[in-house]
C-alpha cells in the first residue's frame, strides 16, 4: 500500500490556510501540514490593529475554533524552517527537526520593508505586519486606559492603509502621532489629488499632525534607543516610536540558497507552480512571472492571498485550475472613512482615462473612470458609501460603457436600509458634468413617452 | 478631560441614585402608628389593627418578619379563642380512648360548641364516622391531623388566614409607607439623578467623530465579567429575585410612583408599574446612549426609536391609560408564546366579559401570532419584531448595548440554542393545550394533568427565572440576548419562519470579507456571521434578530440587512467573487 501524499505548505495566513482548506475538502486523503512561526492558529492579519484598540480579543480574530483543524486533519507545527531542500524534498525546521514532503507550499507573506535609513535598527523602530510586530508595540506603548503619562509621541512613515491603522490604533493609548508622507496628498500613488485631499483632512480632523511632501532622512537614537527622526526637510522632530509603513517585501530571504527561482519574490506561473515542479508559491510572497491585464506582479493584499489559495488548493486536489484573477478589487477604512475600489482608478487622469469626481456629502464621494473616447468603464472609488462587489465585477467582466454602469447604479447601493439615497443626484450629476447621456430603462422610456 | 468629567459625574449620580434606590428598602421606616388600616383589616379584626399600629417603626427589610409574625400571633390568639386546643383533645382522648367508633356526628355536635368547627369536623373527618379502628393511637393519629386542617379554615373564618395575609402585608406596608415617600418629589430625585447620570455618561459620545467607536471595550472590566461586572449581575439577579418572591421588601419604591400611578391609571402603584416604569425609563435612557454611539448609522437610529416608542407608548402607557377608562389593560404588541398568560381563564374571561372592545382585543391577540407573525416575518424577517417593536428585545438594544459581544460564538453554544429554545416552543405550546382545554372547558384536569400546575410551573420556570432573573439579570456575563437566543418561545416561532420561508437575508458583498470578526464578536445572538461572509455566503438564520450591528461594525461594508425576492437567497456553496471560477488550464 502506498502511504498519502504529504503536502507541506510553511506559512498559515491567509493563503497558506486557504490552500489547506481547499486541499483538504477536495482529497480526503493527503496528509497536510502547516508550519508556522508566528503563531500556531491561523488568525486575521487585518485585525491586529482591533485587539490593540479592544475592539476584540485575539480569541477572536481566529476565524476557526482550535478544535477545527484537528477535525479536517490539517496538522498545526509551531516552528521556524531554516532551509529547503528541493532535491530531497525535506525542511529543516529551527527546532532542529526535519520534515519531508512531497509537495511542498511556499506560503510566508511580507514584512516591512526598510530603506536602509540610518537608525533604522533602534530599539522603538518597527512595522506592523505580524503578531510579533503587535506584541512589540504592546510592549513599547503604554497599556490601554492608563493614559499617556510618559508623553510618549510617535512618528509614522509613510502614508498608506497601514499608516494610518497604526495612526488610529496608537492614539487609542493617547499617542500623538505625525505622519510623514512623501507625496503632496495623502497615499498619492494610489488615490486622486481630490480623494488623497479629503483622507487627509480627515486625519487631521482626528489630530493627525501630516506632513506631507516630507520623507525620513536618518532616525536618531539614544541608548540604543530612538530619540527623535530627521525629515528630508531637516526638521528634527522627538519621538519614541518610529512605526514604518512604506510598503511591505516579500518573505523569502530563507530561499536564497535553495534554487527556487526568485525575484521580488518567487516566481511563479499561473498555475502557482516555482521553478521546481513540487514547489508552490501562494499570497504576499509569490511573484506571478505573467500578470493579466491590471494586475500586478506582487500584489501583497488579502483578497490575493486567498484567492491563490483556493485555486493552488484545488490544484492540489487535482483539479485542473488556475490562478485567473478577475477585474481588481480592494477595501479599506480611512479612520471613519469606508473605501473600496473596483477596476482601476489611476491616480491621475490621462488620455486612456477620464475621471468623473464627485461629493455626495460630508466624507462621502466617488471617482469614476472610464475612457475618454470609448467611454469603456474602467473602474470605481469610493469613500463613505458602500457599493455591490458583484455589480461592478460584472460590469468591468462585460466591458460596459459607463453609461450603462451609472444608469443602473442603484442597484449597485450597498449602503444599509434607511441611508440617504444619493444615486438619483448622482445621476444627474454625472450626466451634467460629463455629457454622457444615461440609457434610460425601458420602463422610463414607456413613461416618459 | 471634559470628557472624562463628564463620564465620572455620570457614573457617580447613577451610582448614588442606585444606592438611594437599594437604601430606601433598609433604612426608611415603615409606620403604622395614626395609619388608616381601616380598609384593608375589617372592623372585627380591631384586635390586630391595634397590634400592628403599635408595631414599632422598622424599614422593610425588617417590617416584612414583624407584620408577618402579627399575623401568625394573631392567628395563634385566634384559633386558641375559637379553635380546638390541645386541651380539648384530650378531654376527646378520655372519652373515646375505649372505643373510638363512636365517634360520629352526634358526638360532634356534644363536644364542640361553636357551630363552624362542628361543621368543618363533620365535612373533615366524615370518612372516620363508623370505621373500625385498629387502635385508638391510629384513630387519634387521623384525628389529629384532620384537626390541623379545621384550625386552619378557624383562624380564616374568624380570623385572617394565610391566604390573605400574603396578601395583605405588601399592601399595609404601602399605608406604612412614609408619606413624605409619596408625592413624588423623592420619585424624581432618585429617578431623576439615575436618568441625568446616564445621559452625562453618554453626552461624550456626541462629541466623537460619526462613527462607531468600540474602543476599549475589551479593555473595560464592567464589559468583561470582571468584579464590576459581577456586581452589576447581582444587582439585577437579586432584583428580579425581590421583584418576583418577595415584592413587600420594595414597599418604599413602589410608593414613590403613586403620584403617577393615580394620574396614569387611576390605581395605586404595584409592583408591576414599578418593574414598568424602571423598564421604561432604563430602556429610554441607554437609547438615548444608543442613538450616540450609532451617530452616522440611521438604521440604528431609526430602530432604536421603534423600540423606545413602542415601550412607552404600547407596552407602558396605553395599558395604564385603558386602566383608567376600566378597560382590560392590554399591551398591543405582545404575543403569544412570549405572552404566555393569553389563553389563561382569567384572562379570556376578562375580554369576553368587556364586550366588543374585549373581543376585539382577544381576537387581535390570536390574529397577532396566527397572521401578524409569519406576514411580517415573511417581509422583514423576525426583525420586525425582535428589534423593532418587543419589550425584552427593546431592553436588550438599549440596555444590553455594552454588553453585546459577550454572547457565546462556539458551534457548542449554537447546538445547545436550538435544543433549549425549541424544547420551550414546545412546552409553550403544551402547555397553552392545557390551559386552553381548561379556560374553554372549566375542566382543570387533561390526561391526568392539572392546567393550573402546569401553568405554574412554566410561570415560575420560564416566566421568572429564564426570561427575568436568566434573561435580563445574565446581561453581564453571557451578553444581552440570553432569554431572545435560548428561551423565548415567540422567538423560535419567529427563527422557523424567517429560516423557511421569507425574504429577509443578510447578503454578503461579493469578495470583500477579511475575516475581522467584528461582526461575530458584537452578535449578539452568538451567530458567527464571518464564517459565512468569508465564504461569500448568505446569512441565512433562524436566530438572527436583524439588530444590524454586524453591518454597522463591519471595517469593509461586506453585509446588508435586505428583503428580497427569495431566490438565490441560501446559497450554500458560493464562489467567492475576484476570479474565475471555471476550470481553465492552459
Amino acid at each position: 500500500m502506498s502511504r498519502s501524499r504529504k503536502v507541506v505548505i510553511i506559512g498559515n495566513g491567509i493563503a497558506g490556510i486557504t490552500t489547506a482548506k481547499h486541499l483538504r475538502k477536495n482529497d480526503s486523503e493527503a496528509e497536510i501540514t502547516v508550519i508556522s512561526a508566528e503563531s500556531k492558529y491561523f488568525f486575521s492579519r487585518t485585525a491586529l490593529m482591533y485587539v490593540y484598540m479592544g475592539h476584540m480579543k485575539f480569541k477572536n480574530i481566529k476565524p476557526y475554533e482550535d478544535w477545527f483543524w484537528k477535525k479536517n486533519r490539517i496538522e498545526l507545527v509551531f516552528d521556524y524552517v531554516n532551509d529547503v531542500n528541493p532535491a530531497g524534498k525535506t525542511l529543516k525546521l529551527k527546532s532542529g527537526d526535519s520534515l519531508n514532503y512531497d509537495e511542498l507550499v511556499i506560503a510566508t507573506g511580507s514584512r516591512p520593508r526598510f530603506y536602509g535609513w540610518p537608525g533604522q535598527d533602534l530599539d522603538g523602530v518597527q512595522g506592523l505586519v505580524s503578531l510579533q510586530d503587535l506584541e512589540n508595540l504592546e510592549r513599547r506603548t503604554p497599556p490601554p486606559l492608563s493614559g499617556n503619562k510618559a508623553r510618549m509621541r510617535a512618528i509614522i512613515v509613510g502614508g498608506g492603509l497601514i499608516g494610518v491603522e497604526l495612526s488610529e490604533m496608537l492614539q487609542t493609548r493617547g499617542i500623538p502621532v505625525t505622519m510623514l508622507v512623501r507625496e503632496n496628498t495623502f497615499w498619492g500613488s494610489v488615490l486622486t489629488g481630490d480623494e488623497g485631499k479629503r483622507i487627509g483632512d480627515h486625519l487631521l480632523s482626528h489630530g493627525v499632525d501630516l506632513r506631507l511632501n516630507t520623507e525620513l532622512k536618518e532616525i536618531k537614537g539614544e541608548n540604543g534607543k530612538v530619540k527623535s527622526v530627521i525629515t528630508t526637510s531637516g526638521e528634527e522632530l522627538p519621538c519614541d516610536l518610529v512605526g514604518i509603513t512604506t510598503g511591505v517585501r516579500p518573505n523569502i530571504e530563507f530561499l536564497e540558497s535553495t534554487g527556487i527561482e526568485c525575484d521580488k519574490g518567487i516566481l511563479v506561473n499561473e498555475n502557482l507552480q516555482t521553478g521546481i515542479d513540487s514547489i508552490y508559491a501562494v499570497g504576499d510572497c509569490a511573484q506571478i512571472r505573467e500578470p493579466r491585464e491590471g494586475r500586478r506582479p506582487v500584489e501583497p493584499v488579502w483578497y490575493v492571498g486567498r484567492m491563490m489559495g483556493e485555486v493552488l488548493g484545488q490544484r492540489l486536489a487535482g483539479k485542473s485550475i488556475s490562478y485567473l484573477p478577475g477585474p481588481w478589487f480592494n477595501s479599506a477604512k480611512f479612520y471613519d472613512i469606508e473605501y473600496m475600489v473596483y477596476g482601476n482608478v489611476k491616480p491621475k487622469p490621462d488620455s486612456e482615462q477620464t475621471h468623473f469626481f464627485h461629493e455626495l456629502g460630508e466624507n462621502k464621494f466617488i471617482t469614476v473612470a472610464y475612457h475618454p473616447e470609448t467611454e469603456l468603464f474602467q473602474g470605481i472609488n469610493s469613500f463613505g458609501i458602500r457599493l455591490r462587489h458583484p455589480y461592478f465585477d460584472k460590469a468591468l467582466r462585460e466591458k460596459k460603457k459607463v453609461g450603462e454602469v451609472i444608469a443602473r447604479i442603484e442597484k449597485a447601493n450597498f449602503d444599509p436600509e434607511f441611508y440617504k439615497k444619493w444615486p438619483s443626484d448622482f445621476k444627474k450629476a454625472f450626466e451634467k458634468e460629463t455629457n454622457i447621456k444615461l440609457p434610460q430603462s425601458l420602463l422610463k422610456k414607456l413613461i416618459s413617452s | 478631560m471634559r470628557d472624562k468629567l463628564l463620564k465620572s459625574v455620570g457614573m457617580a449620580l447613577f451610582v448614588l441614585s442606585s444606592f438611594a434606590f437599594i437604601a430606601l428598602t433598609f433604612f426608611v421606616n415603615i409606620n403604622f402608628d395614626n395609619k388608616d388600616l381601616s380598609d384593608l383589616i375589617e372592623p372585627k379584626h380591631q384586635f390586630f389593627a391595634n397590634e400592628v399600629s403599635t408595631l414599632k417603626p422598622a424599614p422593610p427589610v425588617w417590617m416584612v418578619s414583624d407584620l408577618s409574625n402579627a399575623f401568625d400571633n394573631y392567628a395563634q390568639s385566634i384559633e386558641k379563642q375559637n379553635g380546638i386546643s390541645d386541651k380539648k383533645l384530650e378531654g376527646i382522648a378520655e372519652k373515646l380512648a375505649s372505643d373510638p367508633s363512636n365517634y360520629n356526628e352526634e358526638f360532634i355536635e356534644q363536644n364542640f360548641d361553636d357551630s363552624f368547627v362542628q361543621d368543618r369536623l363533620k365535612e373533615n373527618t366524615g370518612w372516620m364516622i363508623g370505621r373500625t379502628w385498629n387502635s385508638y393511637e391510629e384513630f387519634e393519629k387521623n384525628f389529629r391531623e384532620k384537626v390541623v386542617d379545621v384550625n386552619r379554615s378557624v383562624v380564616t373564618e374568624y380570623g385572617i388566614g394565610s391566604d390573605q395575609s400574603d396578601n395583605l402585608i405588601p399592601k399595609l406596608m404601602k399605608v406604612g409607607a412614609a408619606e413624605w415617600l409619596k408625592t413624588g418629589l423623592i420619585a424624581w430625585l432618585i429617578f431623576g439623578l439615575g436618568v441625568l447620570g446616564g445621559v452625562l455618561y453618554a453626552l461624550p459620545l456626541s462629541f466623537k467623530h460619526k462613527g462607531i467607536h468600540n474602543d476599549h471595550i475589551f479593555h473595560n472590566k464592567s464589559q468583561t465579567r470582571h468584579y464590576p461586572a459581577i456586581i452589576v449581575f447581582i444587582c439585577l439577579v437579586g432584583f428580579y429575585i425581590v421583584l418576583y418572591q418577595f415584592p413587600a421588601y420594595l414597599t418604599n419604591q413602589i410608593v414613590l410612583l403613586k403620584p403617577l400611578a393615580e394620574k396614569l391609571a387611576g390605581t395605586a402603584s404595584d409592583r408591576w408599574f414599578l418593574y414598568g416604569f424602571l423598564y421604561t425609563i432604563s430602556m429610554a435612557t441607554m437609547g438615548f446612549k444608543m442613538m450616540l454611539k450609532y451617530r452616522g448609522n440611521q438604521y440604528q437610529q431609526v430602530r432604536t426609536l421603534s423600540v423606545i416608542f413602542f415601550q412607552v407608548a404600547f407596552a407602558f402607557t396605553l395599558p395604564q391609560i385603558m386602566t383608567a377608562f376600566q378597560m382590560p389593560a392590554y399591551d398591543l404588541k405582545s404575543a403569544w408564546p412570549l405572552e404566555y398568560t393569553f389563553f389563561f381563564d382569567y384572562r379570556v374571561d376578562q375580554y369576553l366579559n368587556e364586550g366588543t372592545l374585549g373581543i376585539f382585543l382577544f381576537g387581535w391577540g390570536i390574529a397577532l401570532f396566527a397572521i401578524g407573525v409569519p406576514l411580517l416575518t415573511y417581509f422583514y424577517g423576525k426583525r420586525w419584531y425582535c428589534s423593532w417593536v418587543c419589550g425584552c428585545g427593546g431592553l436588550a438594544e438599549t440596555v444590553g448595548d455594552p454588553y453585546r459581544h459577550l454572547s457565546d460564538k462556539r458551534l457548542t453554544a449554537w447546538q445547545i440554542e436550538r435544543w433549549l429554545v425549541h424544547s420551550v416552543l414546545v412546552f409553550a405550546v403544551f402547555m397553552t393545550v392545557w390551559v386552553a382545554y381548561t379556560t374553554f372547558t372549566g375542566t382543570s384536569e387533561l390526561l391526568g394533568l392539572s392546567s393550573y400546575s402546569v401553568r405554574s410551573v412554566y410561570g415560575f420556570a420560564i416566566g421568572f427565572v429564564f426570561a427575568g432573573a436568566v434573561g435580563t439579570g445574565f446581561y453581564p456575563v453571557m451578553g444581552n440576548r440570553v432569554w431572545c437566543r435560548f428561551g423565548c418561545p415567540l422567538a423560535a416561532y419567529l427563527g422557523l419562519v424567517q429560516r423557511f420561508k421569507s425574504r429577509f437575508r443578510i447578503t454578503t458583498n461579493g469578495g470583500q470579507c477579511i475575516s475581522c470578526g467584528n461582526c461575530s464578536t458584537y452578535c449578539e445572538m452568538g451567530i458567527d456571521v464571518r464564517w459565512y461572509a468569508q465564504r461569500g455566503q448568505n446569512i441565512v438564520r433562524s436566530s438572527c434578530v436583524g439588530c444590524g450591528v454586524c453591518s454597522a461594525v463591519c471595517p469593509r461594508g461586506v453585509l446588508k440587512l435586505e428583503n428580497k425576492a427569495e431566490e438565490g437567497r441560501i446559497n450554500d456553496d458560493p464562489i467567492l467573487i475576484g476570479r474565475e471560477g471555471a476550470t481553465l488550464n492552459l
